[in-house]
C-alpha cells in the first residue's frame, strides 16, 4: 500500500495502482477516452492528464503512471496529485481542442448522440468555438461486418476496439493502419469481423465511430426506457439492460456484473431483438381440418380440455423449452402433477442430467468468476466459444495471465486460446483417470477445473460419461475443501432452473426421447420447445412465442410472452438465481406463460393454487428456498460429485458431437431475426471459404 | 505524408523463395521461442527486397503466416513505416529528399527533372526502369540536394548531372555513387577553407593541453572556428 494525496485527500492505495485508479479511490473522477478497466493501457488519448508533485514537472497521463512511480517529497511526504489545478484544466482543454479539430460536428445525426463520451466531456472541457480554420481530416468508412457500423471521420483513435478484439475477444481482426493523422481503424482488407463478441466494440467506442448497425437511426437514448434484465440466449445469464420505446424493444445492452459477464455480452444476446418483432404468435390458433385457424382463448382452451379429458394421464406429457423462466416451469410441472402425469422433461436435447443425484452434478460448481482461480482446465465435449461466449472470454482472460494449461476432448475447434487436444470421445476422457500427460497436469494443479459440456451428455450414454467425468474430476483432485472444480456448462437458459424444480420425468415417466416417439403420447404440451420433433399422432399444444417448428407441428397454439415481456427468475449455469424484469408487453392477445397455464388449469378442472405472480413465487420459494436468494450462486454439496463418480456405466466409443450447429440460430427468437440470419449466412460463407 | 493504401493491382500469390526462407530462419532465430513476431520488420524488409522493392498484399499475408501473426498486425506495420513500399517501384527507385536543406539547395529543380524524365511521382516509367518518390530528410544535408537510388546516395546534384545520372543508369553505364561533383564525401567543396594555418599542426603540443586554457579564456586572440559557409 502507498499513500498519495489527491486534491488534498490522502488515500492509501496499492502501490501498483495507476494514478487514475488512485484518484477514483479518492472519489475524483478523471476524464478518459482510451483507458478502460478491462483492457490494456494505451495512454494515447491524453485526456486523463493530471498534475503531480513527485513526478515529471508536466501534465502526466494518469492512466499510464503508477502510484509507485512517484517520488515522496523531501521530508518523506506522500506524492501529490492535483486534478483541478489550472495546469490540469488548461492541459485537458488543450487535449479536447486537438481531439475536436478533426471530429465532425455531426452530433445531430450521430447514433452516439446523447450517450457519447466525447460529447459529455466536451461540455466540461471544450471551447465554444474552433480556432481551426483548415480542412478537417476525412477518413473513408470501413466495412467491418454486418453488426458494427463505422463512421470513421468520428474516430479519435483511442484503439479501445483494437485492444478489445485482440485481448478479450481473442480474434485479432481490428487494427490501426497508417500513422499519425492518417491512422485508420480497419480490419484486414475490410473483411467482416469474426468474433462472436464483436458488438462490444461499439459499446467501448467512446465516440460515434463504431455504432450498432441494426440499431442505426432507430432511437435516441433519452427516449428509451431502461429495464434491467437477464439474457436467455445462453445459460450464462448475462446481465442486460433492455431499452424500450413505447411497447417496442429497441436494443439490448450489457450490464456490468463481475460475477457473471463482466461487461460483455455475445452478439446473439445483443442483436437478437429484431427477432422479437417478427413471426410472433399474437393470438391463439386451433387446427381445424388440417389448417391452423385463429381462435379465441376460450376456444383454444376448450379444444385442449376436450382432448385432455378423454386421455389417460400416462398419455399426457410436457416438454419444456430452453427459454422458460423458473416460474412457468414450476407452473407447468404443478399442472402435470395435478393431471397425474409423470411425463415432463426440460432436457430438450436429451442431456442425461439427473437432479436426483444432487445439485452439484448439474451446475457449474466453480462459478464463472472462479475460472480465474483455475490453473488447469479440462474441457469435455464442449465448445465454450459458441456455447457460452462470455465464459469463453473469461477462460481466455485467465489464459492470458499465464500459467494455465487447457485440454480439450471433443470436436477440434478454435477457442481463441491454445489448448492440448486430447481426443474426440469418452476413451480419451477415461485415459485421464489413469496416468497420462494431461492427467498429471491436472493432478499437479492446485485448482483443476473439469468443464463438461452438453455435447458429452446429450447422448444415450450421457449419464455414464457424466459419471466418468466426475470420476476424472475426483481422481485429479478437482473436488476438495474450498474448491469444487467440477462444472457442467449448459447451453439453455431454462435448464438449471428447471432441474432445480425437478422438471424431469417422475417415476415411470417418459423423457424427451420417449415422449416424442410415435404412439407414446396422445397429448403433448410443448412450452417453447422447438428443438424437438414430435412424432405424428399426438395432439400437440404449443405454448410459445414464435411461429417456429413447434408451432408448425401444433394442434393448438397458445401465444406466450418472450423474455423481455415477462418478469421471471432464471438460474444460470453456475446456479446463480437472477431476476429478469419485464420491459415490454407481449403482442396482441399473447399473455405471460404462467398466466396461460393458470387459466388453462381452470378449464381442465385442475386449478393451479395461485392467482398471481406473487403467490406463484411464494409457493416456488417455499418449495425451493434457494430460488429466493436472488443474485446468489449457492454452493452445492460437493459430496454429490463423488457419489456421481461412483455411478459408473458403460460408455460408447463415439466422438462427442458439437451441440451447436449454428451459433446464431439456436432458438426460435434468433431464428426469426434477420440480423442473426445475416450473421449466420456470413459465417457459413466464411466457413465454406476456409474449407476450400 | 499521406494515407497509404495497398496497390490496386496485386499479384495472385507470393511464396517464400528458399533464399528468403533461409533469411527468415536466421532472423527468427535471433529471438526467443514464441517471440518470432519480433522479426517482423526485418523480415518485411527482406521480403520487400525479394518481391522487387515493394510489398504486395500476398507477401504481407505470407509474412504474417510465417510469423504466426494476424494479417492485420503485419499490415499495421507495413503501413506505418514509409520505407515499406505498398506500390510497385521501378528497377531504379529514386527517393528524392525534399526537406528544408535540400529544398534550399535546389531540390525543386531535381524534382522537375524527375517529373520530366520519369513521370508523375509514384508511377513506374513505361519501361519499368524508374519510379520516384519525394521523401523526408535522408540525413545528407551537407551534400544537398540529394537522392537515394535503391541502396545508394547520389549527392550534390544539379539538374544537369542528375539527368546524366539517370541516363547512365538507364543505359546501364557505370555511375559514381556519392557526390556528383568534385567533392570527396562531405568535405568542403574546393578543398578546406578553415583551420588552414600550418602553425596549428606544426608543433607537437598536445591539443588538449592548449585547448583547455583557450576554453577558459574565449576572449583571447585565437581565431574562432567559422563555419564553411
Amino acid at each position: 500500500m502507498a499513500k498519495i494525496v489527491v486534491d488534498g485527500t490522502e488515500v492509501d492505495v496499492p502501490a501498483e495502482y495507476t494514478l487514475l485508479q488512485a484518484c477514483e479511490a479518492a472519489g475524483v473522477e478523471i476524464p478518459r477516452f482510451c483507458f478502460h478497466e478491462r483492457l490494456s493501457i494505451a495512454g494515447n488519448c491524453r485526456m486523463c492528464l493530471v498534475e503531480v508533485k513527485g513526478g515529471p514537472p508536466k501534465p502526466t497521463a494518469s492512466c499510464a503512471m503508477a502510484v509507485k512511480d512517484l517520488r515522496p517529497g523531501p521530508n518523506g511526504e506522500p506524492p501529490v496529485v492535483l486534478t483541478k489545478s489550472p495546469m490540469v484544466k488548461k492541459a485537458r482543454e488543450g487535449v479536447m481542442e486537438f481531439l475536436l479539430i478533426n471530429h465532425p460536428l455531426d452530433c445531430p445525426i450521430c447514433d452516439q448522440g446523447g450517450e457519447c463520451d466525447l460529447q459529455d466531456q466536451a461540455m466540461a472541457y471544450g471551447a465554444d468555438t474552433s480556432r481551426f480554420a483548415e480542412n478537417k481530416r476525412a477518413v473513408e468508412d470501413k466495412y467491418i461486418g454486418p453488426l458494427v457500423k463505422t463512421s470513421m471521420n468520428r474516430c479519435i483513435q483511442c484503439t479501445r476496439c483494437v485492444r478489445f478484439s485482440t485481448e478479450v475477444a481473442g480474434v485479432p481482426d481490428l487494427g490501426a493502419i497508417g500513422r499519425g493523422e492518417d491512422m485508420e481503424i480497419t480490419t484486414y482488407l475490410e473483411h467482416a469481423m469474426r468474433s462472436e463478441m464483436q458488438g462490444n466494440v461499439a459499446d467501448l467506442c467512446p465516440v460515434g465511430a463504431l455504432t450498432h448497425k441494426p440499431y442505426q437511426f432507430h432511437a435516441r437514448p433519452w427516449e428509451l426506457i431502461k429495464t434491467e434484465s437477464i439474457d436467455v440466449m445462453d445459460a450464462v445469464g448475462s446481465n442486460i439492460r433492455i431499452d424500450t420505446r413505447g411497447r417496442e424493444v429497441m436494443r439490448f445492452l450489457p450490464r456490468n456484473n463481475d460475477a457473471v459477464n463482466e461487461e460483455w455480452i455475445s452478439d446473439k444476446s445483443r442483436y437478437v431483438w429484431d427477432g422479437l418483432k417478427v413471426q410472433r404468435l399474437d393470438r391463439p390458433y386451433v387446427r381445424k381440418d388440417g389448417r391452423l385457424v385463429p381462435a379465441t382463448w376460450s376456444e383454444a382452451f376448450a379444444a385442449i380440455a376436450a382432448k385432455v379429458k378423454g386421455t389417460a394421464p400416462t398419455k399426457i406429457g410436457a416438454i419444456i423449452g430452453d427459454l422458460a423462466s423458473v416460474e412457468e416451469v414450476f407452473a407447468l410441472k404443478t399442472l402435470m402433477g395435478k393431471l397425474g402425469s409423470a411425463n415432463i422433461d426440460a432436457r430438450q436435447d436429451g442431456a442425461k442430467l439427473d437432479p436426483a443425484l444432487g445439485r452439484a452434478t448439474y451446475v457449474f460448481n466453480p462459478t464463472i468468476a472462479g475460472i480465474e482461480q483455475a490453473d488447469a482446465i479440462l474441457l469435455v465435449g464442449t465448445d465454450p466459444r459458441h456455447e457460452a461466449s462470455v465464459i469463453n472470454a473469461r477462460i481466455r482472460k485467465r489464459w492470458r495471465q499465464g500459467g494455465l494449461k487447457i485440454g480439450l476432448i471433443g470436436a477440434k475447434v478454435d477457442l481463441t486460446y491454445a489448448y492440448d487436444y486430447l481426443g474426440a470421445g469418452p476413451d480419451s476422457l477415461a485415459d485421464l483417470a489413469g496416468s497420462s500427460a494431461f492427467g498429471d497436469i491436472l493432478r499437479k494443479a492446485e485448482r483443476p477445473l473439469v468443464i463438461v459440456g452438453q455435447g458429452a451428455l446429450a447422448r444415450p450414454d450421457g449419464a455414464a460419461v457424466l459419471s466418468l467425468a466426475a470420476r476424472v474430476a475426483v481422481a485429479v483432485g478437482a473436488v476438495k475443501d474450498g474448491w469444487n472444480g467440477f462444472g457442467v456448462l449448459h447451453t439453455a437458459a431454462a435448464r438449471v432452473g428447471a432441474l432445480d424444480v425437478g422438471a424431469v420425468p417422475g417415476p415411470g415417466g417418459l423423457d424427451v426421447a420417449g415422449m416424442t416417439a410415435p404412439g407414446a403420447l396422445d397429448v403433448t404440451f410443448l412450452m417453447g420447445a422447438d428443438e424437438v420433433e414430435v412424432a405424428p399422432g399426438a395432439f400437440v399444444v404449443y405454448l410459445g412465442t414464435h411461429g417456429d417448428r413447434g408451432a408448425h407441428r401444433a394442434d393448438v397454439i397458445l401465444p406466450g410472452a418472450a423474455y423481455p415481456e415477462k418478469s421471471g427468475i432464471y438460474v444460470n449455469t453456475e446456479g446463480r438465481v437472477q431476476f429478469a424484469n419485464r420491459a415490454a408487453f407481449p403482442p396482441g392477445e399473447a399473455r405471460e406463460d404462467w398466466a396461460i397455464l393458470r387459466a388453462l388449469s381452470e378449464v381442465l378442472g385442475q386449478t393451479l393454487p395461485f392467482d398471481n405472480m406473487q403467490a406463484l413465487r411464494a409457493q416456488l420459494v417455499s418449495g425451493y428456498p434457494h430460488l429466493g436468494h436472488i443474485d446468489e450462486a449457492a454452493a452445492a454439496d460437493a459430496g454429490a460429485v463423488s457419489t456421481l463418480a461412483g455411478v459408473g456405466g458403460s460408455v460408447d466409443k463415439a466422438a462427442f458431437a458439437p451441440v451447436i450447429e449454428d451459433f446464431f440460430l439456436t432458438n426460435p427468437i434468433a431464428r426469426a431475426s434477420a440480423v442473426m440470419a445475416e450473421c449466420s449466412a456470413l459465417r457459413l460463407a466464411a466457413a465454406a471459404e476456409a474449407a476450400e | 505524408m499521406s494515407v497509404r493504401r495497398l496497390a490496386a493491382e496485386q499479384p495472385e500469390s507470393f511464396s517464400f523463395t528458399p533464399e528468403l526462407e533461409a533469411i527468415a530462419q536466421k532472423l527468427i532465430a535471433k529471438y526467443p521461442e514464441g517471440r518470432q513476431a519480433s522479426a517482423v520488420v526485418p523480415l518485411l524488409w527482406e521480403t520487400q527486397k525479394a518481391a522487387g522493392g515493394w510489398l504486395p498484399e500476398p507477401a504481407i499475408r505470407a509474412v504474417a503466416e510465417r510469423l504466426g501473426m494476424a494479417n492485420i498486425r503485419v499490415l499495421e506495420i507495413a503501413t506505418f513505416y514509409t520505407m515499406f513500399n505498398l506500390e510497385p517501384v521501378g528497377k531504379y527507385f529514386v527517393q528524392l529528399c525534399g526537406t528544408t536543406p535540400c529544398m534550399l539547395r535546389g531540390a525543386e529543380a531535381i524534382r522537375h527533372v524527375c517529373e520530366k524524365k520519369i513521370g508523375h511521382e509514384r508511377h513506374v516509367s513505361a519501361d519499368g526502369t524508374f519510379s520516384w518518390l519525394e521523401v523526408e530528410c535522408l540525413g545528407a544535408c551537407t551534400n544537398a540536394p540529394m537522392v537515394q537510388i535503391n541502396d545508394d546516395y547520389y549527392e550534390d546534384l544539379t539538374p544537369e548531372n542528375f539527368e546524366k545520372l539517370l541516363d547512365d543508369l538507364a543505359a546501364g553505364r557505370p555511375v559514381k555513387v556519392g557526390p556528383q561533383n568534385s567533392r570527396k564525401g562531405s568535405e568542403p567543396e574546393g578543398g578546406p577553407r578553415v583551420l588552414l594555418d600550418p602553425a596549428l599542426y606544426a608543433h607537437d603540443v598536445k591539443i588538449g593541453q592548449e585547448a583547455a586554457p583557450a576554453d577558459e579564456a574565449p576572449t583571447s586572440g585565437a581565431p574562432a572556428p567559422t563555419s564553411g559557409e
